[in-house]
């Protein structure tokens, strides 16, 4: 047995050889060797009792895993719009200078490794890039040299952490230079809190009162859908199935958003504390956290907490000394793949598979994780369970609007004085926003992500809340000197990239839609591809699995509906009727350099 | 079971099976709803996205939609025609599929769907992916430029062949068909006796030295539209 197989099938074992734990095999295998080699691939198949190609299939999903080897140390990028504004572009080129490689390259002694990322959670302190699971923010160009001098003389990248963050990030367990930048504390999330209280309330309750309160509460999903919460306990706790499920989603991957994170570092016992309360009214003795691959430098921490949590019987057997509930919480990891943050995307990737999306019907109440009925609520919305509990329905129902009960933590940043985290009631206006933010000059503001909707000063009127300007939490600012088309190609390139490619409408319709809104940036659009490209996002949009595909024709579609004269502007007809749609040294480029000799046509 | 559940599709009331898909109930009917990853005895796997139909007005797939009473479905609205002529034209420009000299020509569904759509060129702009073929194998070969991705293969293999020879890698548009092996298809247990390679609907999976048994002009969709059986069925 060699080296490699014997520390392999010892991971695998770990796990109880257990092939819905794939992801932890791949993820150590990863983190131990650099890569999950085509031999690690064949060894973790045999152990697991799997085809090889399941396990090569879930290699070649998640950005985090390769077959091919990576450095000892991978710098990660942060590349999203808001990054790129704050100069993440001279960022890349001082990493690339000082490390002798180009992005997706390793260094030749195999020691660092170069990488773009899509949004990593750290906007409101931009640039920011991850070194393997730490965290640096506020990058430079010559902090992006100093980190590569500092990476060469010592590879741990734990010593790029010079200052330590506010709050738990200077916590012993995670010790991180990452800012919370809270800027309002609402009453429900953000403010201070008794570990066990809404948990006891909860367990003097019948599980049927307590789905009860949540209803009379009126809480809503606070991932984006805002989907009844009640009712989707209620229908779990009515599927029928041995085992049930509470899966908590922290796989915050919108881009633009990072409230989650600032919850994880600050409120993770009102998280815990939520999904607790969800075990106990649906019957579920398992709940998972599923903990997106860049916010890895937050699981100790969180690992402590639980902890600490069945050292004070919140969790384990008798919770609470309540006889016969039992519920524990375990966290997944995730390893990069924004498409998880997909409710049953998520169940796949628990499940140690691919991150594909599933078929529904069924639902994840009747049929989730291991085919068990589970609930899957957003870190925010099982916070806001535990306070309702605490507090009870009535107080929880009168902040908010009318159809939208309670607050709502919203991630600002882009071009704001004060970027950070805003806990505010529901039905705020988006200038009421805007006006604490210090973005009272806002040209566009892109509100719930590149998924949500671009929205122009004729809209800063309009609410934040479900029947309005529906949000997960991502409120992204655009000064009056970006373009707006930019925005909409760096969206598209995102969804191009994250897109899982299951369904033809999302695979092939997002790449179709982002090379003709490039033509129409380089000048080449004609006014009838405008016509063209709202046909082509509707198509996606009705026709896609998940809501993935469903969502990424937004900034397209609102950006044609809000902001219609930068198309105009670019595919206007020229005096002579002539538009360059079709450029002839281009099309003749490849015929060219075959020949060796250049047209008589194009060599102007 | 005596139970029907009474839908309408395209104004025809359609008394559906419990349990039913929109699909299998259409099937039934003697509707034809398009479809390019379904195959009747396989689990349905919604990828293609071809069988859309509105459903009381929403977008639905057929094939894994499960009939509910009431359904009011449109499979035949111009609206739901151009959404199926898109996603087969984006089928057609995602690959490099050149029909003239296919050897699968009057047998694919694909192709034969784009003449029942009167698709004669496709809008979008071609995109030309570098795709490489598979010849390892000593009957079998597969050309992953003529692969839309439909998983029939993959799930025959496994679920009537018992074999798990093909699985999907990577993700979004370089998501493809990989073979249980480090390598190729040669190093894999396929055989040409597979049920898995009777139901790629395109070019992408081949047996060798059978390709042109049939002459051109009388293959299946040479002389009837596909869909056509299922219209027949009808009148019958």
């Amino acid at each position: 047995m060699s080296g490699l197989e014997a520390e392999i099938k010892a991971i695998c074992k770990a796990v109880g050889n257990d092939r819905t734990r794939t992801m932890d095999i791949v993820r150590a295998v990863q983190d131990k060797h650099g890569c999950v080699s085509s031999e690690a691939i064949d060894v973790i198949a045999k152990q697991v009792g799997t085809p090889r190609v399941e396990v090569e299939g879930v290699v070649s999903f998640y950005s985090f895993l390769s077959e091919q080897p990576k450095g000892k140390v991978v710098i990660r990028l942060c590349h999203d719009i808001i990054d790129q504004m704050q100069g993440c572009d001279r960022v890349a080129q001082a990493f690339a200078e000082e490390l002798g490689i180009a992005f997706g390259e390793t260094t030749p002694d195999g020691m660092i490794s170069l990488e773009y990322a899509a949004c990593i959670g750290m906007s409101d302190q931009a640039p920011a890039a991850l070194v393997n699971d730490v965290v640096v923010t506020h990058l430079s160009s010559d902090a992006a040299r100093e980190i590569v001098r500092k990476l060469k003389a010592d590879p741990d990248p734990k010593r790029l952490v010079a200052s330590l963050g506010d709050g738990n990030n200077a916590h012993p367990k995670v010790q991180s230079m990452v800012m919370n930048n809270i800027r309002v504390r609402g009453p429900v999330v953000l403010a201070d809190f008794d570990s066990g209280e809404g948990l006891r309330k909860a367990v003097a309750m019948t599980p049927a009162e307590v789905i009860r309160d949540i209803k009379t509460a009126r809480l809503r999903g606070r991932g984006g859908a805002g989907f009844p919460t009640g009712l989707k306990w209620e229908f779990t706790r009515k599927a029928s199935g041995d085992q049930r499920y509470v899966l908590c989603n922290a796989d915050e991957g919108e881009p633009g958003t990072f409230k989650d994170r600032v919850i994880l570092t600050e409120h993770p016992d009102l998280m815990f504390e939520g999904m607790t309360i969800a075990g106990y009214a649906i019957g579920a003795e398992t709940g998972i956290v599923y903990l997106r691959g860049e916010y890895a430098y937050l699981r100790a921490f969180l690992e402590e907490v639980l902890e600490t949590r069945r050292k004070q019987g919140l969790l384990g057997r008798n919770v609470c000394r309540k006889e016969g509930f039992n519920f524990d919480i375990r966290i997944q990891m995730g390893a990069g793949a924004y498409v998880c943050g997909e409710e049953t995307a998520l169940i796949s990737s628990c499940e140690g598979k691919r991150g594909d999306p599933k078929n529904r019907p069924p639902f994840p109440a009747q049929k989730g994780y291991l085919d068990g009925p589970t609930v899957v609520n957003n870190v925010e919305t099982f916070c806001c369970v535990s306070r309702i509990l605490e507090k009870g329905p009535g107080w929880f129902a009168e902040s908010g609007s009318k159809g939208s009960a309670g607050t709502k933590l919203l991630s600002i940043a882009g071009d704001c004085r004060r970027p950070g985290v805003y806990e505010l009631p529901f039905g705020v206006t988006l200038r009421e926003v805007l006006d604490l933010a210090g973005a009272s000059d806002a040209a566009a503001v892109q509100v719930g992500g590149p998924s949500g909707q671009l929205v122009g000063p004729k809209d800063f009127d309009r609410m934040i809340c479900y029947d309005d300007l529906a949000t997960g939490g991502s409120i992204m600012v655009f000064g009056p000197e970006r373009n707006v088309l930019e925005v909409v190609r760096e969206f598209l390139e995102f969804f191009v990239d994250e897109s899982c490619g299951y369904c033809t409408p999302c695979r092939v319709g997002n790449v179709l839609m982002k090379e003709r809104v490039e033509q129409i940036i380089a000048g080449r659009g004609e006014p009838a591809d405008l016509d063209y490209l709202q046909e082509l996002a509707e198509t996606v949009k009705a026709c896609s699995r998940c809501g993935l595909g469903q969502t990424s024709p937004n900034p397209v579609l609102t950006t044609l509906k809000n902001f219609r004269p930068a198309y105009e502007a670019l595919v206007k007809q020229d005096k002579d009727g002539f538009r360059p749609t079709f450029v002839l040294s281009e099309a003749v480029g490849d015929a060219e350099a075959i020949s060796g000799r250049k047209s008589v046509h194009t060599h102007q | 079971m005596s139970e029907t559940i009474p839908i309408t599709i395209d104004g025809v009331e359609v008394q559906a099976k419990p349990g039913q898909t929109i699909l299998e109930a259409a099937d039934a009917a003697g509707i034809y709803i398009p479809r390019l990853c379904y195959q009747k005895d396989l689990v349905p796997f919604g990828a293609c996205r071809v069988c859309t139909v509105l459903v009381n007005g929403r977008p639905q797939p057929a094939c894994t939609q499960p009939v509910a009473p009431e359904m009011v479905i449109d499979n035949s609205s111009e609206k739901v025609q151009t959404y199926r002529r898109n996603i087969i034209e984006m089928l057609f420009v995602e690959g490099n599929h050149f029909c003239m000299f296919c050897e699968k020509s009057g047998n694919c569904e694909l192709q034969a769907l784009a003449y029942r759509f009167g698709i004669t060129a496709p809008k979008y702009p071609f995109l030309f992916p570098k795709r490489e073929v598979d010849a390892s194998h000593p009957d079998i070969f597969v050309d992953h430029n003529r692969c839309i991705l439909c998983a029939r293969c993959v799930r025959a293999s496994r679920d009537v062949d018992g074999k798990n020879v093909f699985g999907f890698v990577g993700r979004g548009p370089h998501k493809k068909v990989a073979v249980n092996a480090d390598a190729n298809l040669g190093g894999t247990d396929a055989a040409a006796t597979d049920k898995a390679l009777d139901i790629c609907p395109v070019g992408a999976l081949m047996r060798k030295r059978v390709g042109y048994a049939v002459p051109v002009g009388q293959r299946d969709y040479d002389t009837k539209p596909i869909g056509s059986d299922i219209e027949t069925s009808k009148a019958k």
